[in-house]
């Protein structure tokens, strides 16, 4: 007994030893009690803001509510979809036509919304397609793209579509340089033959009609991010870069070897002086421009055959690089306009620019030397101060127009929030997890509404229920309107949100279309009234005018299809009723369905390959009676003698 | 945890044992010490944990007499990935010579304690303890030095580079390194070879007093 009483008291020396060894605590922070409360928006209560969150990869845009987190719409970009029609319609396949043909996707990064005097207008919001460049405008009383941009000389647009202060431009950089115009090159060439360009896409201010206007051809680098001037940096743009090591391969390595990278800053109204004097060549390059009419519900593709081209080797004044720490991504100007804050991505500090030093050092030619021809300015002369201990990874600022900065860290995982001025962290605060942009309404402009930062997160883990290998995407909302900044909501987002803008409700609710009006349709395949609906054969061609409305098609039983027809179903929906789409589909159709808005005309091809009966159908439930509202269309052999008959 | 140690032992001794049975316990105790070193190889000897934002779940790496795993499946492969960035070596546990010679020797000296327990001879069983301890001191001043050479040899080409940050693990305990917290920690192996040493040591102890005794 005794032996067995010594043997237990050493495995319990043992046992004692493990939890001393295995007891170190960890620090978890508390959320607001009252969080429920202040993110609740009563059944039938309406949000405080709009946010409009990019879907990245999905190429799509989605907007919600803040602060509840509810999704209210995912708007078709860059993407097609078979919900709507939207890139499968004859009316909208031209929205994504490129140089490069049809292309159905793309990744779409930075919603802007646009400006007037530096604040918040409401009227459009624009986003980036990084891998065929390309720029989009979304109408925001109809919620739809209105147009979208290709962007020449260009590879991987991810620096855009930042906006100057009145929306007079919409600017863009290549992340990825290239032979300009592109040629067949050894890649290793990469020093002597590639080379970047910064963008300026400008907007007409009544109908917000995008062109180019003019390109700035620039050293060969990694142009990352933007923003345009406000206030007294009106007038300037600024771009960072990395990769001034020029490497093409195993850029992770290769790209961070040196200490500084530069940020471009580019005197755009000096630009455009020197379009105005002929300074530009105009180079030919072959891109589209998409221009969706709201009135013929139709896309117009215009194919563009040349840009104009600046080089700062014959523009002086126009381009400088200002160095600046460890592969720069984020370049935010705060809201007076004074300070422009660069995320080193790579650097232990965040370095913050003075616009007005920035002028001096030009004026007075502080220069450290030049790189591929444009000058750059000396560090000490225009950096005004560094934000010391800001977290790991610092990737991008928004500003809350009380004089503090917030700045998202990726490595470290949080949010740090810093004075302007003193460059004094004040607080910090964990995201759920490694945030990438970050997001306060109004953060980017000179009138921030700075209650709320959202965390856009790259990660979401253990955070929600595991749906298998691919788990939902997220955001999170913090309140900041406090000293403290307290985590209130984290809500699931479709698609990679990659960053956000947001903007008071009452700017935008007030201009929201509810329906088209019917009598201004001018689809040259529309039907104004149940007495136009017809079919029509033009060869191999049949053109079938339908009406919608609850709770029947007119016509409703096709006869005289024939096997090789390609039928064309030019769908109109003579609803003026708020909230009252129709849906269409046939069966076996081998493409997407449509859903068309009240007083909307769209159109489906439809290729039958067998004779038989195809019953066709209203999708959305529209009605009392919407399982009534169906047809048939006899489709015959090739030879067939039936003749074509509606009723 | 030294006079934990102590107190425990000293409780248990200061009640008479009469000597034949105090000799055949001293016995046994250690053939039971040389016995259960076999569990080393059951379990890891090592804990790394790491911690970060964004691995709530947990990361880590588990090192035994023979090999070093993850803590869970793919995670030495993750963690030599994420290394990449601040220039760390990566882990090859079948480059490293003493995860073949470890086995040996706790097979070595099972083999020898028995036999010095069925021999019963004090002196024995006091060699093999300091033997067992110099050789463990070694092995964790061995640790010690592929700690520092992992945490300090870097390539100078990182992407990620702290003037004046070096990345060694720590021997005991945690350190926050960049965004990872590593704890690092004996596991379950050391314990048992740790209760191998203390029966062993109290075989000894029993010994050396029941001598003084005598």
């Amino acid at each position: 007994m005794k032996h067995i009483k010594l043997i237990v008291s050493l495995f319990a020396v043992v046992i004692v030893g493990i939890i001393l060894f295995n007891c170190s605590g960890s620090g978890e922070s508390a959320s607001a009690e009252d969080a429920a409360k202040r993110t609740y928006v009563k059944p039938g209560s309406y949000d405080e803001f709009y946010a409009f969150m990019s879907g990245g990869f999905n190429g799509q845009l989605s907007v919600y509510g803040l602060p509840s987190g509810r999704m209210f719409k995912n708007i078709s970009v860059f993407s097609q979809n078979p919900e709507t029609g939207y890139g499968y319609s004859e009316e909208t396949k031209g929205m994504l036509m490129t140089s490069y043909g049809f292309i159905p996707w793309d990744d779409a990064h930075h919603p802007v919304l646009s400006k007037t005097n530096g604040e918040q207008d409401g009227r459009w919001i624009f986003i980036n397609g990084n891998n065929t460049p390309r720029v989009a405008r979304i109408d925001l009383s109809t919620f739809e793209t209105a147009e979208i941009i290709e962007i020449p000389n260009s590879a991987g647009n991810h620096g855009s579509p930042f906006l100057t202060e009145n929306t007079e431009y919409v600017v863009a950089s290549t992340r990825f340089s290239l032979p300009i115009p592109n040629k067949d090159v050894p890649i290793a060439s990469y020093k002597e033959n590639f080379k970047g360009t910064v963008s300026f896409i400008s907007v007409d201010n009544k109908s917000g009609d995008m062109k180019v206007a003019f390109q700035i051809l620039v050293p060969g680098l990694n142009y990352d991010l933007a923003h345009a001037g406000k206030g007294p940096s009106h007038g300037w743009a600024f771009f960072t870069s990395y990769n001034s090591e020029q490497a093409n391969a195993l850029l992770e390595i290769n790209a961070s070897q040196n200490d500084k990278d530069f940020i471009a800053a580019v005197n755009w109204k000096k630009a455009e002086e020197y379009v105005k004097a002929g300074k530009a060549q105009k180079v030919s390059a072959e891109y589209y421009n998409n221009l969706y009419n709201e009135e013929t519900h139709s896309a117009e593709s215009k194919k563009m055959n040349d840009v104009l081209v600046l080089d700062p080797k014959n523009c002086p004044g126009m381009i400088y690089y200002i160095p600046t720490p460890k592969s720069p991504h984020g370049v935010d100007v705060d809201p007076s306009g004074e300070y422009i804050v660069a995320g080193g991505k790579l650097s232990t500090v965040i370095p913050v620019h003075s616009f007005e030093k920035m002028i001096k050092a030009i004026e007075e030619k502080k220069f450290d030397g030049e790189f591929g021809g444009i000058p750059i300015l000396k560090y000490d002369a225009v950096v005004a101060g560094e934000v010391e201990n800001p977290g790991l990874g610092p990737l991008h600022t928004e500003f809350d127009g009380k004089g503090y900065a917030y700045t998202s860290a990726f490595l470290s995982s949080e949010i740090v929030k810093w004075k302007i001025g003193t460059w004094e962290v004040v607080d910090r605060i964990p995201t759920y997890y490694s945030i990438g942009h970050l997001m306060i309404p109004g953060g980017d402009s000179r009138k921030p509404h700075g209650k709320y930062v959202v965390a856009l997160n790259k990660i979401t883990k253990d955070r929600y229920l595991p749906t298998g290998p691919e788990i939902t995407q997220s955001a999170q909302l913090y309140d900041i309107s406090g000293d403290k900044m307290q985590l209130l909501l984290d809500f699931p987002t479709i698609g990679e949100p990659h960053y956000a803008q947001a903007i008071p409700a009452d700017l935008l609710m007030k201009n929201s279309k509810k329906i088209y009006p019917i009598e201004n349709n001018k689809n040259k395949y529309a039907v104004r009234g149940e007495k136009d609906a017809r079919v029509e054969r033009n060869g191999n061609e049949v053109h079938v005018y339908i009406s919608a409305t609850r709770s029947h098609f007119k016509p409703d039983n096709i006869e005289g299809v024939r096997v090789g027809d390609k039928v064309y179903w030019h769908v109109t929906n003579l609803e003026q009723d708020w909230d009252i789409p129709h849906g269409f589909t046939v069966k076996g159709l081998n493409n997407s369905e449509l859903l068309v808005m009240p007083g909307q005309t769209k159109t489906i091809v439809w290729t039958p390959t067998k004779a038989g009966i195809y019953p066709f159908y209203c999708t959305d439930f529209c009605s009392a009676l919407h399982q009534e509202m169906q047809g048939y269309v006899r489709v015959s052999d090739a030879g067939s003698s039936v003749k074509l008959s509606f009723n | 945890m030294r006079e934990v140690l102590l107190s425990c032992l000293l409780i248990n001794v200061r009640e008479e044992i009469p000597g034949e049975e105090m000799k055949n316990l001293s016995k046994w105790l250690m053939i039971i010490a040389a016995v259960i070193l076999w569990g080393a190889f059951l379990f890891p000897i090592w804990n790394i944990d790491l911690r970060a934002p964004q691995y709530p779940e947990g990361l880590g790496l588990r090192i035994w007499v023979n090999q070093i795993t993850g803590q869970k499946e793919g995670d030495l492969n993750l963690i030599n990935n994420l290394n990449h960035y601040i220039g760390m070596k990566t882990i090859h546990p079948e480059s490293i010579p003493e995860l073949k010679v470890m086995p040996y020797i706790i097979v070595i000296f099972s083999v020898l304690g028995i036999a010095f327990g069925l021999f019963n001879r004090k002196w024995l069983k006091a060699f093999w303890l300091v033997l067992l301890l110099l050789v463990l001191s070694y092995g964790l001043y061995d640790y010690y030095l592929w700690g520092y050479d992992y945490g300090h040899n870097l390539n100078p080409k990182a992407p990620i580079k702290i003037p004046g940050m070096t990345y060694q693990p720590p021997l005991l305990g945690t350190k926050q390194l960049l965004n990872m917290n590593a704890k690092s920690v004996p596991g379950i192996g050391t314990y048992i070879i740790t209760f191998s040493i203390l029966l062993a040591a109290t075989s000894t102890y029993l010994d050396f007093k029941k001598e003084k005794k005598n």
